[in-house]
C-alpha cells in the first residue's frame, strides 16, 4: 500500500517525505540534529524542574494540534503553524528543540507525516533552524528594540516569520544538494511560498503569546522587558 | 513568582484537544508548501511509492476503521494530541534535573 503524499492528504507544510533527499544529506543532517538534541537534553536537564515538565507537555500538545490546521494561502497552497519560536519563548530554545523533535517523531511514526529517513533533515529544518535559529533572531531583535513591550512583540512576529522562511530555505538547500531540484528553482519557490505561510505563523505566535502573557506572564520565559514597562504592567494588573 | 501550573495545563490541554477535534476536519486540503513546490517543479514523484516506515497507525491523520473522513481526522487528532501530551511529559520527566 502506498502511504505517501498525494494532493489532498494532510501533511506538514515543510515535512520532507522519504525519497526527496539523498542518503548523504539525510545522514549529515541526522548527525547535526542528534548532536544538537543531545546538547539540548543536557541544557534542559540543568534548567528544568518539576514545574517546567507539564508546561512542556502542554506546549507539545498544542503544537501538534495546531499543526493539523492547514490554512489556505495564495495559489491553491496551504500552510500551517509551526510553533518553533512560540515554544522557544515559553520554554527556552533548547527545550523547544526537544519539543519539536518529539512532535516530529510522533508525526512521522504515528501519522506518516514526514519520512523516517528524512527525520534528521526535518529536525534540522524545524528544530535547529526553526527553534534555535528563530530564537537567535528573536533575541537579537528584542535587544535591538531595547527590550520594550512593543519591541518584544515586534521581535516575536519577525522572528516567527523568519523561522518559517529559514526552515523552508534549509529544506530547499537540502533538495538542491540531493539533486532533487536545482537551488535556483527550489529556493525561490520554497522561500516564496513560505514567506506567505510565515505571515500566518507571525499572527498565530503573537496572538498565542499575548494571550498567555495576559493570564500567566510568568510562563513566558523570554519576556524580560525593561523595568519601567514591567512596572507599568504591575500597576495595570492591580487596577485591572 | 512560583504559581501553580495545574489550571494552565488543564486549560491549555483542553484548548489543544478542542482545536484538534473541532478544527482539524475543516483544515484546508490544498497541497501544502513543500508539496505544491514539488508538484510544480516536477519532483513530487520522487516521494511516491516508497516509504521507509510503514507501520504508522494513523497514516495521513485518519483512523482506518472509520469511514467518515471528518470524524476520522478529528479522532486521530484527538488521540495524537493526548498521546503527545503524555509522551512529552514522560520525556520531560526523564531529562529534568533530579
Amino acid at each position: 500500500m502506498i502511504r505517501n503524499s498525494s494532493p489532498g492528504q494532510k501533511r506538514g507544510s515543510m515535512h520532507i517525505p522519504d525519497g526527496f533527499l539523498s542518503n548523504g544529506v539525510n545522514a549529515a543532517t541526522f548527525v547535526i540534529s542528534a548532536a544538537a538534541c543531545s546538547y539540548g537534553v543536557k541544557r534542559v536537564n540543568r534548567n528544568f524542574g518539576e514545574r517546567e515538565v507539564p508546561l512542556m507537555g502542554v506546549t507539545a500538545a498544542f503544537i501538534f494540534a495546531a499543526q493539523m490546521i492547514n490554512f489556505p494561502v495564495a495559489g491553491g497552497t496551504s500552510g500551517h503553524f509551526l510553533g518553533a519560536v512560540f515554544s522557544s519563548v515559553l520554554l527556552g530554545p533548547w527545550a523547544s528543540l526537544i519539543v519539536m523533535t518529539i512532535v516530529l517523531f510522533v508525526q512521522c511514526l504515528g501519522f506518516a507525516d514526514g519520512g523516517l529517513t528524512a527525520i534528521g533533515s526535518n529536525i534540522f529544518n524545524m528544530g535547529v533552524v526553526g527553534a534555535l535559529g528563530g530564537y537567535g533572531i528573536f533575541i537579537f531583535l528584542f535587544t535591538l528594540f531595547q527590550k520594550t513591550r512593543k519591541g518584544f512583540f515586534s521581535a516575536l512576529a519577525i522572528a516567527s516569520w523568519f523561522s518559517i522562511v529559514m526552515g523552508a530555505s534549509a529544506a530547499a538547500i537540502e533538495l538542491a544538494i540531493s539533486g532533487t531540484s536545482p537551488l535556483k528553482v527550489a529556493l525561490p519557490a520554497m522561500a516564496g511560498t513560505h514567506a506567505l505561510i510565515g505571515i500566518g505563523e507571525a499572527i498565530v505566535t503573537t496572538a498565542a503569546v499575548s494571550l498567555i502573557l495576559k493570564t500567566r506572564p510568568d510562563l513566558v520565559s523570554a519576556y524580560r522587558v525593561r523595568q519601567e514597562d514591567s512596572k507599568k504592567e504591575a500597576v495595570h494588573e492591580k487596577t485591572a | 513568582m512560583k504559581r501553580r501550573l495545574n489550571g494552565f495545563v488543564y486549560i491549555g490541554l483542553g484548548f489543544s484537544l478542542l482545536v484538534a477535534l473541532l478544527l482539524s476536519p475543516f483544515a484546508s486540503t490544498s497541497p501544502d508548501g513543500l508539496e505544491k513546490v514539488a508538484e510544480t517543479k516536477g519532483f513530487l514523484e520522487k516521494g511516491k511509492g516508497w516509504t521507509f516506515w510503514r507501520h504508522a497507525p494513523f497514516s495521513d491523520y485518519s483512523l482506518p476503521w472509520i469511514e467518515n473522513e471528518k470524524v476520522s481526522t478529528a479522532l486521530s487528532g484527538l488521540i495524537g494530541t493526548l498521546a503527545i501530551f503524555f509522551i512529552a511529559i514522560g520525556i520531560g520527566k526523564a531529562i529534568k534535573k533530579r
